[in-house]
């Protein structure tokens, strides 16, 4: 069973901070939804109205169409993974998972097969009787979802339950996360502030600023697509251009910066007056002779291998410090350093956007 | 948490703090009642007398300033004492340190009339021992022994301030001073206690309220000296008249002035902190808007 | 050891030890030496003390046994030596004490720890301090005043009407002595319990809540079993000071109360048999000692749990 979660304007406010700020998301029954974004960007605040931990200032928030205002946490078809975990570090494992479960007067038996039954679940059997201080950090994490599970949620809500991982754990348990949602059908809201993580793992991401929710959309079109500077900046590398939108016509248009004119796809930026050109270092060219399009003369600054890719650094003969990346398929040709060269770039894959949706 | 628990436990705190300060009302609001015995019922009209009678009760002035040294002796021997065993403590290890920490502890457990009586003993014993039937002082009853009675386990108090905050102490400094070139007592001096210096004072109003408060082991190691304590309790069991509440009255006073003193330079530096704090996040909030975060 | 040398130099360490020294030695282990020692000596003129009949028996504990009293418990009347009664009441007393501390101090400890506002905790807290500075006698004498027969209580209880004759409060048994007892060491309940329950991470609160738990399970499951080492911190202190208080009893007993501290303190100071007293307090201090063992025991909390 998975339930959909409606948010409707919703508002939240810490005296005069106004921590949310007319978020408007539906999260579909089953889908892994991220809310994506830096620390007080207001996301975890998120998190806890949905789990009943604070009550919305403004606004409806509805799970599973159900209007859930004045309900406390233990009314709601909700689960929480906290950041920490907040296993109970004076039970033993399998008390632990089914604590839930006691608290509603389940018997023993039942509550120890359970258990057992959700150890074998998250890969994790035999560790019952075990204390919580005997495990490792991943095997927490495993029983943190397995206790969450044990109530047989509708909504899994988690609070960047990876942060406190190493790398490596850090990517084997996205797909595992990954894996038991799909398996349990259950609808997770995951909270992060690692775009990798979001963009690997949801249906959809929401990416958050300053409490306002600036672009809601599948992790390709985030990536993609950014709706702004914010969205832009926050999930990859950027080289920004400042200057002046001129003949917008059919989604592009030229931008006039001191480095010279670009042909760019226009973004939404009607009635904003900070509007900046924005193109991933990926996305650009570095040729000998001049490109055919959006071209900048530039001089080779730096070169740094990083295995998958090569980073290179320039600098334009106008004076702009500019960033190129070179996808590393064995056979790439790496600048010299000092080396003149062309950084061209597709206008298809420029924007020109406004900057973040900011509380007024 | 649920609006109606969350008011009640505001009502519980709120109820739980008259409970507390009500009765010190009371004994105040009784000094300044015109009725020979103290109380503040029945009330018969406000009077100074009681004040002016404290003035002139000599034997509540002296045992009032006998309280005040005896305190000052306790605090100043229990924090040096109290000091020197966090260190000692903080720097050993195994078997020793459990038994040592262990025995430390203990004396805050033991009954007071215990204290007052074991030391009482020892030291005359040891005076009969050491000059026979005239002993000389320290080996006679008196307020001396009620200091070193204090201390016993007062210096325990201080020792587990000092611990916990030794306990924060990067002994990397002390190498590093050493390193530079310092001697051992000028490590001490500029390095430790400097670090220390905030559960020292701490310690030292620990012991000094401890001292006042102190009765059990004053009672049996006086002599026939007197502290407030003695002199209150005694009064007490054989007439007592209200120029006690006016002495308890100017006391409470003390203690909130300095309450309140302590109260506003806390909310001073809160205030100060906040600024700070403000200031921090605004430069935060820059930092994302210019996408530099 | 090795480490203070190099630190602090010899000197120092010396001076440390000394002083160490002197507190464990002088002011503990040696008068408590002394006491033992003196408790299986008879009381004897100065003059005879070290003769023939100063040798060591059990004399001085066995007056514990000394002058049976008949009381009656549940409709039970037995004979009991009246020394032996007093210690059991006083055990019994100072039980009911730490049972209503711990009762009164654990709410607001958890209030303090978990719901208070922040910004206000200190303010709240200097204002729990005060009581604490103002001296145990007078904090006693207060209470003596309140609970006078022509005092506050009773005329505040009958002006709203609950009671028609006044009441006799410091002449009914241990009742002024367990009132007094419980305000005068609340706030050493309230500490250690504030304490413990401030380093519980609030999420596991919130965890417990959120996996359906009442607020009475939450408490019972995952609150009180953290705050353990601090109850049983604050009720071995709440217990071994009502115990062991003399003070409060003196002042707000009744004539059909005693504590064991005011036999010790009358063989002290009445009877001037210091080696009696001596014996008594011995026993005192043996016996609390065991009592407070056994309940650690009984509770499952280690003695290096409750000194943090």
């Amino acid at each position: 069973m998975s339930a959909g979660i409606d948010l409707e304007n919703v508002c939240c406010d810490f005296g005069s901070f106004r921590a949310v700020d007319h978020a408007n998301v539906s999260v579909r029954p089953g889908e892994f939804f991220s809310f994506l974004g830096p620390s007080g960007c207001g996301k975890t605040t998120i998190l806890r109205m949905v789990s009943g931990f604070i009550e919305p200032s403004r606004g409806v928030i509805r799970i599973g169409g159900k209007d859930v205002r004045g309900q406390r946490p233990n009314q709601r078809p909700t689960a929480l993974i906290f950041q920490n975990l907040a296993l109970f570090p004076l039970m033993p494992i399998w008390e632990n998972i089914t604590f839930g479960l006691e608290v509603r007067g389940v018997d023993k038996t039942t509550r120890r097969a359970k258990a057992d039954e959700l150890l074998r679940l998250v890969d994790l059997p035999g560790a019952a009787d075990k204390m919580v201080s005997q495990l490792s950090g991943g095997q927490k994490q495993r029983v943190a979802i397995a206790r969450a599970l044990a109530v047989e949620p509708q909504v899994m809500l988690l609070d960047e339950p990876l942060s406190a991982l190493d790398l490596k754990l850090r990517q084997h348990m996205r797909a595992e996360l990954r894996a038991i949602q799909k398996r349990t059908g259950v609808t997770f809201i995951y909270i992060t502030h690692d775009q990798g993580e979001a963009l690997a793992m949801s249906d959809r991401v929401g990416v958050m600023s300053q409490g306002r929710i600036q672009q809601i959309a599948d992790p390709r079109d985030i990536y993609n697509n950014p709706v702004n500077g914010f969205v832009a900046a926050f999930v990859g590398e950027n080289n920004v251009f400042t200057g002046d939108v001129q003949n917008p016509s059919q989604g592009m248009a030229s931008f006039a910066t001191p480095h010279g004119t670009f042909r760019a796809r226009l973004g939404d930026i009607a009635g904003q007056t900070n509007v900046k050109l924005y193109v991933r270092p990926e996305h650009t060219a570095l040729t000998k002779a001049p490109g055919p399009e959006n071209s900048i003369p530039v001089t080779i600054t730096e070169v740094s291998f990083e295995g998958n890719f090569i980073s290179v650094l320039a600098l334009s003969d106008s004076g702009a410090r500019l960033t190129a990346e070179i996808r590393n398929d064995g056979a790439a040709t790496v600048p010299e350093m000092g080396a003149k060269m062309h950084m061209s770039f597709d206008a298809a894959r420029a924007s020109i956007l406004p900057d973040a949706d900011v509380r007024s | 948490m649920h609006k109606l628990r969350l008011n009640l436990s505001h009502l519980y705190a709120l109820l739980f703090l008259v409970y507390l300060i009500a009765p010190l009302v009371v004994m105040s609001g009784a000094a300044f009642n015109d009725n020979k015995l103290p109380s503040i019922v029945p009330w018969k009209g406000w009077t100074g007398r009681w004040f002016v009678d404290l003035w002139h009760d000599e034997r509540m002035l002296l045992a009032f300033a006998n309280t005040l040294w005896v305190a000052a002796a306790v605090a100043v021997i229990s924090v040096v004492v109290g000091t020197a065993a966090a260190i000692l403590i903080n720097s050993i290890s195994g078997r020793v340190r459990t038994v040592l920490y262990g025995m430390m502890i203990a004396t805050i457990l033991i009954p007071g009339v215990v204290i007052g009586i074991s030391t009482m003993i020892m030291w005359t014993k040891l005076g009969g021992v050491l000059f026979g039937v005239d002993k000389p002082f320290p080996f006679i009853p008196g307020l001396h022994l009620s200091v070193l009675g204090q201390v016993s386990y007062i210096a325990a108090m201080v020792m587990l301030l000092v611990l916990a905050r030794l306990q924060s102490f990067d002994a990397g400094l002390e190498e590093a001073a050493l390193d530079l070139g310092a001697s051992h007592g000028q490590v001490m001096r500029r390095i430790l206690l400097p670090h220390l210096y905030p559960a020292i004072g701490a310690g030292a109003a620990v012991a000094f309220f401890q001292s006042i408060e102190n009765f059990n082991v004053t009672q049996f190691t006086r002599g026939g000296a007197d502290t407030l304590t003695v002199y209150v309790f005694s009064k007490v069991r054989s007439g007592i008249t209200p120029t006690i509440n006016a002495l308890a009255f100017l006391l409470i006073c003390f203690t909130l002035l300095l309450a309140a003193a302590y109260e506003i330079n806390r909310r001073r530096l809160a205030r100060i902190e906040a600024t700070r704090q403000a200031e921090a996040r605004r430069a935060e909030e820059m930092a994302e808007v210019t996408g530099l975060a | 050891m090795h480490d203070m040398m190099r630190r602090y130099g010899p000197g120092l360490t010396l001076l440390i030890c000394l002083l160490v020294a002197f507190w464990l030695l002088m002011l503990v282990i040696v008068p408590n030496i002394t006491l033992f020692e003196q408790s299986f000596r008879p009381y004897l003129p100065v003059v005879e003390v070290g003769g023939p009949k100063d040798f060591y028996s059990f004399d001085n504990y066995m007056k514990v046994f000394d002058g049976n009293v008949e009381k009656s418990l549940f409709g039970m009347s037995f004979e009991i030596p009246v020394h032996v009664y007093t210690f059991f009441l006083t055990i019994l007393y100072s039980m009911l004490v730490t049972l209503v501390c711990f009762a009164m101090a654990y709410p607001l400890a958890y209030y303090m720890a978990k719901i208070v506002n922040p910004t206000t905790l200190p303010t709240l807290l200097l204002m729990l301090f005060i009581p604490l500075w103002v001296s145990e006698v007078l904090r006693a004498f207060a209470w003596w005043i309140i609970l006078a027969f022509k005092g506050p209580l009773n005329a505040l209880l009958q002006g709203i009407g609950l009671i028609e004759d006044p009441i006799r409060w410091t002449n009914m048994g241990y009742t002024g002595v367990v009132i007094g007892l419980i305000y005068t060491y609340v706030l050493f309940m309230l500490f250690p319990i504030y304490n413990a329950i401030q380093s519980l991470d609030t999420n596991q609160i919130e965890a417990a809540e959120d996996l359906g738990a009442p607020w009475w399970k939450t408490h019972w499951r995952i609150v009180l079993p953290h705050a353990k080492p601090g109850i049983a911190s604050g009720s071995v202190m709440v217990f071994m000071l009502s115990a062991g208080s003399l003070l409060v009893p003196s002042i707000l007993g009744s004539t059909t109360s005693q504590w064991f501290t005011q036999t010790i303190d009358q063989w002290f100071k009445d009877a001037l048999d210091w080696n009696t007293a001596s014996a008594y307090a011995f026993i005192l201090l043996f016996l609390c000692t065991v009592f407070v063992s056994l309940a650690l025991w009984v509770f499952k909390v280690k003695l290096s749990d409750i000194a943090k």
